[in-house]
């Protein structure tokens, strides 16, 4: 025995040690929870690789950091700018979508549901990689000192990208969406057909558990259905890329994840989620007239010692008032030199996107006002010369200027610009001769010099 | 003619500095976290396999190559998010049958070492399937040309790396 075990000492060696290897990994398949059985030597492992990718992450940040933050600013004052038009144009969705949700608080008040929201997120950096092509994991650089513990759904601003698996002190491994052991609850967007969501081995995202005779189409909005108790409802997953029949009476759905999961940087971690009845919030309402009301040209200041309206600071505080609440964003604007109200804003509004900021415009007001729906092209026009009429009808008027002058001025001193000629509508001046001026800033922005007076 | 058969009194056995036994082992599996994560491409390569067949082959000993094996392998399992072993049992294979050939063949050519670094791919990678479907019910799928094309893959860059190791063997 002896003789034949030295004989065959490396194969014997060799079977040894992958049966210890396959005993430890039997008993690891048999225990659920193997997690945490092995706890302490992948401990040891995630300790000796994280430091170094934390320091190269650390160098690599620090390196482009000092670079677009100092070197590279070419392009900021454009880019600046076009920002400012975009945030412009989402205040106006803004007021719009935050009707929409209202009206749902509503509805899920009238109906006693419960909703689920992210109430906290920390923010993390990824670090690494599980380091094999099979198992599609990150690492980031956030652990149990932060908070973390496992089940913690991971997002981006695009879409979801995975679980917490495993939480160390300062690290934690995230097992991503496409990774064959994962599943997401999800949903599709318009069908509202829900079925779960995971990896394959090649590193796709499919969605499962939908039956055949269903209608989906590619290019159809996933989100997470929260069935899973770990993603919220409604985060985005992503859009399907093919449709086929799948095994037995389901369909083979191919998704393309919304979030980027080959090349993440930085993550949301949802440390936080609260559950609590809908209520109807009553926000402070704006509305899309005031929001326009503060992008047009405003009325100019007038010296108080004057007898006639004329350019300048001084008598905007008793020229303009606003009839109720609704006007109470234009005292700022209009306080305002023309410069930088008329020209800034208008400019932005109606020559660099004209179909797209109309339209927006059109949309709120429209569904504020109850006024009809019009052609972008046509927008501004009838928009601005609808409101201060519909306003000056519902004795609810957008800006009410006072013509602070002696009873004797003839009308043409107080009207030197559109907005106050509109403006003075809700004074009793009937609407149609007062919409014609109005639109002239619109696509010719006045500068200073433009002003009568 | 790219790989010599040689008795075992003619091949040279090598030795490493501990620093070089234990940091460039490291230093794969952490480049293999790491790196991938910058460039997705990078996912195709095998780092540690790579290392683990490289000092298989210098040190000529099975034990050795196979104890090589399954400590860099158990520790890439560690890493993942899968259970220890499946990388382990992979890589001691890997390492005793790659020191069980360097014993008997001379492989320092490119050629020869660009085709035993292609074998040692698709044994690794038949392990790995066999055990992963076998004991932790994952779905792989074997797909011959992805396989192979990695396979090439890794053993392009294995050449270049071991003229690279090369540099920090020690003659016994």
């Amino acid at each position: 025995m002896e003789s034949v075990l030295g004989r065959y000492r490396n194969l014997t060696i060799l079977v040894g040690v992958l049966f210890l290897q396959i005993l430890g990994l039997a008993v690891q398949v048999k225990r659920s929870g193997d997690a945490e059985n092995t706890r302490l030597i992948r401990i040891w492992a995630v300790g000796t690789i994280t430091p170094f990718e934390r320091g190269l992450v650390w160098a690599h940040n620090g390196s482009r950091n000092l670079w677009h933050n100092y070197f590279f600013l070419r392009g900021v004052r454009a880019e600046n700018r076009e920002l400012k038009a975009q945030i412009e144009q989402m205040h106006l969705e803004q007021v719009r979508l935050s009707e929409d949700a209202a009206q749902a608080h509503r509805l899920q008040q009238l109906l006693a549901f419960k909703e689920q929201y992210i109430a906290k997120t920390v923010a993390a950096q990824v670090i690494g990689s599980s380091g094999s092509d099979l198992s599609r994991s990150i690492y980031i650089d956030k652990g149990s000192n932060d908070d973390i513990a496992a089940d913690m759904a991971v997002i981006t601003a695009g879409g979801i990208v995975g679980k917490v698996l495993r939480v160390y002190p300062s690290t934690s491994l995230v097992l991503m969406i496409n990774d064959q052991s994962s599943g997401v609850g999800a949903m599709l967007e318009k069908s509202r057909l829900q079925g779960v969501l995971h990896g394959t081995a090649n590193g796709e995202v499919v969605l499962e558990r939908v039956m055949s005779d269903e209608q989906v189409a590619p290019g159809e909005t996933v989100l997470s259905s929260g069935g899973d108790q770990i993603f919220p409802k409604g985060l985005p997953v992503g859009t399907v890329s093919n449709v086929s029949p799948g095994r037995e009476l389901f369909l083979n759905i191919q998704v393309k994840p919304s979030a980027d999961l080959s090349r993440l940087e930085e993550v949301l971690v949802v440390t936080q989620k609260r559950e609590r009845q809908a209520v109807v919030e009553n926000p402070v309402k704006v509305r899309a007239a005031d929001i326009l009301a503060q992008r047009l040209p405003s009325v100019p200041d007038k010296p108080a010692d004057a007898g006639t309206v004329k350019p300048g600071n001084g008598g905007a505080s008793t020229a303009v008032q606003g009839s109720n609440g609704g006007a109470k964003p234009q005292t700022d604007a209009v306080r305002k030199p023309q410069t930088e109200n008329a020209t800034g804003s208008a400019a932005k509004l109606s020559p660099a996107t004209p179909a797209a900021s109309n339209t927006g415009a059109a949309d709120a007001t429209h569904k504020l006002t109850g006024a009809a729906p019009v052609a972008a092209g046509e927008t501004s026009k009838k928009v601005l010369a609808k409101t201060p009429s519909d306003s000056a009808a519902s004795g609810n008027s957008r800006i009410a200027v006072q013509p602070n002058t002696p009873p004797g001025a003839s009308s043409s001193d107080t009207e030197p610009l559109g907005t106050t000629s509109s403006s003075v509508a809700s004074t009793g001046k009937s609407s149609a001769p007062q919409s014609k001026p109005v639109t002239q800033p619109l696509s010719q922005p006045p500068a200073a010099d433009d002003n009568p007076h | 003619m790219p790989i010599t058969y040689t008795s075992g009194e003619q091949i040279e056995v090598y030795r490493f500095s501990i620093p070089v036994t234990v940091g460039v082992p490291l230093l794969a599996l952490f480049l293999q976290a790491f790196v991938p994560r910058r460039f997705p491409f990078f996912s195709i390569f095998d780092l540690p396999l790579l290392v683990t067949i490289f000092f298989a082959m210098a040190r000529r000993n099975p034990i050795s190559g196979l104890f090589t094996g399954a400590a860099i392998g158990l520790v890439q399992d560690m890493l993942g998010a899968y259970p220890i072993g499946i990388y382990g049992i992979a890589k001691t294979v890997v390492g005793y049958l790659a020191s069980s050939l360097g014993a008997k063949l001379d492989v320092e050519n490119a050629g020869a070492r660009l085709l035993v670094t292609l074998a040692f791919y698709l044994i690794h990678a038949a392990v790995y399937f066999t055990v992963a479907r076998g004991m932790v019910s994952l779905t792989l799928d074997w797909s011959w040309v992805r396989g192979i094309v990695a396979g090439l893959a890794n053993g392009f860059l294995g050449v270049g790396l071991y003229f690279l190791l090369d540099k920090f063997k020690q003659r016994t």
